[in-house]
């Protein structure tokens, strides 16, 4: 190999965010390597998803720095892609499942650019990634969740980025779209990208994902599963309650 | 005949449909948004605002009106900021007590400072004046393409029909944005849009229209054009563009048809007197929402 070497795709250097006086995030120095895919994990409370919104800059940082491709935020935006926890999105509104992988365009088209043909063609291809071509016309309401997390990684997908940040893309979803997601998210990554969940299976975790961050209020550890996903390490990021079978940390 | 229909009925019927759109189209954002209780509150207290601005600069033009009542809708949103962060109750209830009192003191100022005397009086605040935009200067149809006619056409008209264009630019401009940030906040700050300042555009939008609207038509006309037309059109329809449009349409229709059935109707059955414009257009709105929320086809399950 030559060049010089790719830049993380997202570090974060002694990240702090506080909720009102409440610390939810001190000095977490977490580096996601171009590439991989990471997977976020922690108790409840641990401060994963506040993790990815205080990276977006969605909530406000006490204290530290954050970089995307070595960048500012603000000059990187166009190669992020953000997949938002389902419940933070309105079911009732009136758009269909094509409109909102659409959505995903809106850096390409600004605020007048006129849709044409080649960017509904694009937003099909997109719903055909994750195998739901046949609800393009749906209301996102009238879909199940798995259906609805489906086209909102569709609208990941067409905004053409290198990063993916997804927040419990395996949240309330059925075990097809589960393994759906899985191999879109891994595809990506055999291309190039840059995966970033935060997960809450730890049994899926050596199967999915390349990386683990171990998050509780601050980064436990970090490194390649082979590594860093040991049940020490979990034990000091769950405390005394390891939801975990334990011959898994064995694998 | 027709030269009545002209003069009498012609502008107050352009204006109810211009307040009426103009009030639809940020309603739509607003009931999406579950803020639909704003456009209520910001179309109640525009009352004191404009008294007040009666009083400091005694005359009832349009710019000191439009101040009074931006300056008021401004104190509203501190105060029901103020509200809910003090007392600690929902946003619905200290919207509910702010816009209720603001009411109240703008019919307590309107009544003890003589301004009901001059030009004001509470029932023209609450049901408008709609019928005495009447166009004196028309002669009959031939007077639109007469200038000296046309320089008689009631300011109201003008006023409205500017406040709608400048409010459809803006949502045609904005419609990606505000689309966007009203589905998905967090997706939408992800992309970098400037959420908080497309919510002020709105609330301005709204305010705006309801402020223009209030002098022609008064504030039960004002909520109900904010609201009902888009929560109709919401039950006929699972697209956003096709909610707008029907939104206008159902605004359209309501005003129309509202004022002539007012006007009209009580002849029709040999009634003698007509029937308050602003109030029959605003059932009539009301009525389209019953027929929707009966029949539509995008009923949600309850």
């Amino acid at each position: 190999m030559s060049g010089p070497p790719r830049p993380d795709a997202l570090s974060l250097r002694g990240l702090s965010v506080h909720y009102g006086v409440l610390p939810v995030l001190e000095q977490v120095e977490a580096h996601f390597a171009p590439g991989r895919m990471t997977a976020i994990i922690g108790p409840n409370g641990a401060g994963k998803s506040t993790l990815l919104k205080a990276a977006l800059g969605l909530v406000p940082v006490a204290a530290g720095e954050v970089r995307f491709f070595g960048q500012p935020l603000a000059a990187a935006r166009a190669r992020i892609a953000y997949v938002p926890q389902r419940a933070s999105v309105d079911w009732d509104f009136p758009v269909r499942a094509v409109d909102v992988v659409q959505m995903g365009l809106y850096r390409s088209l600004g605020l007048l650019g006129r849709r044409t043909a080649a960017h509904r063609a694009k937003a099909m291809e997109c719903l055909e990634r994750v195998g739901m071509q046949d609800y393009a016309l749906r209301q996102i309401g009238a879909l199940s969740g798995g259906q609805q997390q489906r086209v909102f990684l569709a609208r990941a997908l067409a905004q053409g980025a290198e990063l993916f940040l997804l927040d419990e893309p395996f949240a309330g979803v059925d075990a097809a779209t589960e393994s759906a997601i899985v191999s879109v998210l891994q595809g990506l990554r055999d291309g190039g990208a840059t995966v970033v969940a935060v997960h809450h299976d730890l049994s899926t975790v050596p199967a999915y994902f390349d990386r683990v961050l171990l998050l509780n209020r601050t980064a436990i550890a970090e490194g390649p599963v082979a590594t860093a996903f040991t049940r020490e390490a979990l034990g000091r990021t769950y405390g005394g309650t390891l939801p975990m079978d334990p011959e898994l940390a064995a694998q | 005949m027709e030269a009545d229909f002209v003069i009498l009925s012609l502008t107050p019927i352009l204006i109810g449909c211009f307040a009426a759109m103009a009030c639809a189209l940020p309603g739509n954002f607003l009931m999406l948004r579950r803020q639909a209780m704003l456009g209520d509150a910001i179309s109640h207290v525009v009352l004191p605002g404009i008294v007040v601005a009666f009083l400091f600069t005694g005359s009832a033009s349009t710019w000191a009106m439009m101040l009074g009542a931006g300056a008021a809708a401004m104190v509203s949103v501190l105060l029901i900021e103020g509200i809910r962060r003090l007392a600690g109750v929902e946003p619905g209830a200290a919207m509910g007590v702010t816009f209720t009192t603001m009411f109240a003191l703008g019919v307590l100022l309107l009544e003890g400072s003589g301004a009901g005397a001059v030009h004001l009086d509470v029932e023209h605040a609450l049901y408008g004046n709609l019928e005495s935009l009447i166009w004196l200067d028309a002669t009959g149809w031939e007077s639109l393409v007469d200038p000296v006619a046309l320089a008689g056409l009631p300011p109201e008209l003008g006023r409205m029909a500017a406040v709608f264009a400048l409010i459809a630019i803006a949502g045609f401009i904005f419609w990606r944005p505000l689309e966007l940030a009203t589905f998905d906040e967090g997706f939408a700050r992800a992309l970098g849009l400037p959420v908080q300042a497309i919510s002020l555009g709105l609330v301005a939008a709204a305010a705006m229209a309801c402020v223009a609207a209030f002098t022609a038509v008064g504030s039960i006309l004002t909520i109900a054009m904010l609201i009902c037309p888009p929560a109709a059109a919401r039950l006929l329809t699972d697209r956003l563009p096709l909610q707008v449009a029907l939104s206008l349409g159902l605004a359209l229709l309501s005003a129309v048809g509202g004022y002539v059935l007012a006007g009209y109707g009580p002849m029709w059955f040999g009634l003698p007197n007509s029937l308050s414009a602003a109030g029959m257009i605003a059932t009539l709105s009301g009525l389209c929402l019953a027929l929707a929320a009966a029949f539509g086809p995008h009923r949600r399950a309850a």
